[in-house]
């Protein structure tokens, strides 16, 4: 009797559940594409090489689905369901421009740089750290976001920046590079004290039109391709593609890099470091000495 | 059988020169001349506040106006691109490649035409540091800082594409690179007129562009000498 009732019980639930589940299919079979959430990529499939680790965008699809589509959108494009409550704009992967990249301006980034972005996240935006996925997950969503553009099968990345070692910090290299800060007009657009609040800064658009900020020395907040030395030395030789922020690869020495590497961190005055330190006990001593930053400095701009 | 091979390798020569010929065809003696107009209202031309780069406000001694549609009396067009379409089967990669300059805070030539693969470069006359972007969408976008006193930038563009140029640090600096499949191409003057030549007698189709109106499209025979093609854009103003 009980066994019965238990398996009338039983059937019963299945039904519903099957049921449920047939309606599902139904819904999901009005849309006409063999993939009822997903558009067409531009190419079948990509592999992607990382530390070994081999991704393959089967794999990546399917986590996509998961955990991208939202913002990036069934299509790729940065035109997901949320994107329209969102800024900085998800990027468009259709394009293959990307800001963090170890290569050339105008040249496809390494799949290291596109898995060091999914797994570093970018700071002040809507973007998270994809650290709670495992390398291969990883590793498979980069391979599916290069089916997204025709050109990671056309084209190969570009020839990665060598970056020299670090040369030491001190008071010369700090000078240095701050000449160059006023020398390369870097406060035209993040100001004097590296505020963002130069000449040309309200006027700032991304390469898609919409309105962008400089990025903000003084507030602390952290540099979006990374926040080693090594990485800020990448950020403005490679530029942001995308966005204002071009190459200076052709144009700064690689020691002089470093110069204005450590001059940047003195203008870090929210996030307290080692150039900071040096910087502010020379300038106790010799604050008066030193020309201001801007159009009124000997530098041709006058 | 001697007398037959000879005769055979005889023919294969001539057939192979006879097929360079099509290969190369001499450059033709046609053109085709034209005026570019407008009708309608077009947006007005504002005078640039280059206050912001004293260096480069001083280089003009009234203000520049901007340049998206330059108009002229007779309601003429300048900087409109007017270039063979269908029917060019003598484009040739130029030795020479063309010049872009950055002078005066200011793109010179405002609208700079080139062939697909052509050497370009660009140079930074000016004072200041300018960064130049095109923002290709077809081709690849890139982004360079030019300080003052650097090297020209060498560079080129692999596929067709009006490409829009502009630089961030100085917003009013906007300008095009035209990149065309064909060597026959023009630009209209100040008086909107123009004249491609070189054409062989044929058939063809020419597209005139203008950055803010788009393109139009005409049917043109050239004989051996000169034919006519104007073209008249729908001016709005906004």
């Amino acid at each position: 009797m009980t066994l019965k009732k238990f398996a009338v019980t039983f059937a019963l639930g299945s039904a519903v559940l099957l049921s449920a589940s047939a309606t599902r299919s139904t819904a999901q079979s009005h849309v006409n594409s063999p993939d009822p959430l997903l558009g067409t990529p531009s190419v079948a499939t990509e592999t992607s090489q990382i530390n070994g680790i081999t991704g393959h965008a089967e794999g990546g699809k399917m986590l996509y689905r998961r955990f991208c589509i939202g913002c990036h959108g069934p299509d790729g494009n940065g035109q997901g369901m949320n994107a329209q409550w969102i800024d900085p704009q998800p990027r468009d992967f259709t394009e293959a421009t990307f800001k963090c990249r170890s290569t050339p301006t105008g040249t496809l980034p390494l799949d290291q740089d596109l898995y060091d972005a999914i797994t570093r996240g970018f700071v002040d935006t809507n973007m998270p750290s994809w650290r709670p996925l495992n390398p291969q997950q990883r590793a498979d969503l980069v391979a599916f976001i290069k089916t997204w553009s025709p050109r990671f099968a056309k084209e190969k990345p570009g020839t990665p920046l060598t970056i020299p070692q670090e040369t030491p910090i001190t008071i010369e290299s700090i000078l240095h590079g701050r000449e160059l800060y006023q020398k390369l007009e870097c406060w035209k657009c993040h100001g004097p004290e590296g505020h963002a609040d130069g000449p040309s800064a309200a006027t700032l658009t991304d390469s898609k039109g919409n309105p962008i900020k400089p990025f903000n020395f003084s507030t602390g907040e952290r540099f979006m391709c990374g926040q080693t030395n090594r990485d800020l030395y990448r950020i403005f030789m490679t530029g942001l593609d995308g966005s204002p922020m071009p190459s200076f690869a052709d144009v700064i020495q690689p020691n002089d890099a470093w110069d204005l590497v450590h001059f940047l961190r003195t203008l870090q005055v929210g996030l307290p470091n080692q150039e900071l330190t040096l910087w502010q006990s020379y300038k106790a001593a010799h604050g008066k000495d030193l020309k201001p930053i801007g159009p009124d400095s000997a530098g041709g701009a006058q | 059988m001697r007398m037959k091979f000879v005769a055979a390798l005889g023919l294969t020569v001539a057939m192979g020169s006879a097929l360079m010929v099509f290969a190369t065809p001499p450059a033709g003696s046609g053109s085709i001349t034209g005026k570019v107009t407008y009708t309608g209202t077009p947006m007005k031309m504002k005078p640039i506040d280059m206050s912001k780069e004293p260096s480069c406000a001083k280089q003009h001694a009234t203000p520049v106006d901007t340049e998206n549609v330059a108009t002229g009396p007779g309601n003429t067009l300048q900087w409109v691109v007017v270039y063979i379409s269908a029917g060019d089967e003598g484009t040739t990669t130029p030795s020479q490649g063309v010049r872009y300059d950055q002078k005066g805070c200011q793109y010179l030539p405002h609208v700079l035409p080139m062939l697909a693969g052509q050497q370009l470069q660009i140079y930074n006359d000016d004072q200041t540091s300018h960064n130049i972007h095109p923002l290709a969408k077809v081709n690849q976008e890139w982004n360079k800082s030019q300080p003052p006193g650097s090297p020209p930038i060498d560079t080129k563009w692999d596929k067709p594409e009006f490409i829009s140029v502009k630089c961030n640090i100085h917003p009013w600096m906007h300008g095009y690179f035209v990149v065309l499949k064909t060597s026959h191409y023009a630009v209209t003057g100040a008086d909107g007129t123009f004249t491609i030549t070189g054409l062989p007698a044929g058939k063809y189709t020419v597209t005139a562009w203008q950055e803010q109106y788009g393109t139009k499209t005409q049917d043109v025979t050239v004989g051996g000498g000169a034919a006519t093609a104007n073209f008249v854009f729908t001016a709005t103003p906004y």
